[in-house]
């Protein structure tokens, strides 16, 4: 370094210091995909359990709607979990790698704005489910999703808040054309976490670099 | 016309002092574990740049608690931003002269 990039190496410092105080930004591009993955996969489940259901009750579609709804529960508890786990995976290798505590201050600002918007959300969905509103479950969880995303994404890297923008714009779009949730919860929770983490990867990850 | 280089503030010349500010400038307040980690120092050094910083007067510290366990917070003076504006200005300066 010589002394006509001293100023310039001193303003970069300054800029660094400030992202790495506000922003979470050790994000990884592979929790994106392994999440995607595990919410298609986790469709495709219930696509199955749904088709199986259907071919044992045969004209009679309203028996045992409970037995159905169960394992339907059952698949969104182990998808949910299986992406939570399998994300946190990688957020962690990642944090090590930069040297950025996992749960810290930036990591936590984040959580709790995430949070906000989930739970309520959670709550919503969860009375649209005992009132029997079915249909609009599914874009209901995009759209809080989505607002959760859009929310924690200026204490973060910037592609989350388009990740959440194009959750809101999946979910609003299914608000009208009810009855396709799975479809949607496919682009969704799946394409589009994938496209994303492919995005984040490729722009901070593929040469082992950041910044 | 003077050197743009005498504007530069002498406090900043220390990467610890420069990280401390540049993180006090965007955050409201900041603990000193929270700070360590950000700047990558030791107790000692960050606790010897931060006593100097508050001795001019461009650090202010508030002792608080948590439950019982003490929580000591840090946060930029007007007078520090001030001087930290003055020295991101006097960079600009030079970047610009450089040109």
């Amino acid at each position: 370094m010589n002394e006509q990039d001293q100023p310039l190496q001193e303003l970069r410092q300054i800029k660094k210091m400030m992202e790495r105080s506000t922003k979470f930004s050790s994000l990884s591009g592979l929790s994106g995909i392994a999440a995607g993955t595990c919410a298609l996969v986790g469709i495709w489940f219930v696509v199955q359990a749904i088709a199986k259901w259907k071919q044992n009750h045969i004209g009679n579609l309203n028996a045992d709607r409970d037995e159905l709804a169960t394992q339907l529960l059952l698949i969104a508890i182990a998808t949910f979990a299986a992406a939570a786990v399998t994300s946190f995976i990688f957020i962690y290798r990642r944090c090590k790698k930069l040297g950025i505590p996992v749960l810290g201050m930036s990591s936590g600002r984040v959580i709790i704005n995430v949070a906000i918007p989930l739970f309520v959300g959670s709550l919503f969905v969860f009375r649209l489910a005992t009132s029997g509103t079915y249909e609009l479950i599914a874009p209901a969880c995009l759209i809080f999703y989505g607002l959760a995303l859009v929310n924690a994404s200026k204490y973060t890297l910037d592609e989350i808040r388009y990740l959440g923008f194009t959750e809101l714009v999946i979910g609003i779009i299914n608000l009208w054309i009810l009855g396709y949730g799975l479809i949607f919860w496919g682009i969704g929770f799946g394409l589009a976490h994938i496209i994303y983490g492919i995005i984040i990867w490729w722009k901070y990850e593929k040469n082992g670099i950041y910044e | 016309m003077n050197n743009p280089i005498e504007n530069l503030n002498k406090t900043f010349d220390s990467r610890v002092r420069l990280g401390i500010m540049s993180t006090l400038m965007v955050n409201d307040e900041i603990n000193f574990n929270d700070l360590k980690q950000l700047i990558d120092v030791t107790d000692g050094n960050l606790a010897s740049h931060i006593r100097s910083l508050e001795e001019i007067g461009y650090v202010k510290v508030n002792k608080g608690f948590v439950g019982r366990k003490t929580n000591t917070t840090y946060a930029v003076t007007k007078a520090g931003e001030k001087a930290f504006q003055q020295h991101l200005g006097a960079l600009e300066k030079i970047i610009k002269t450089m040109k």
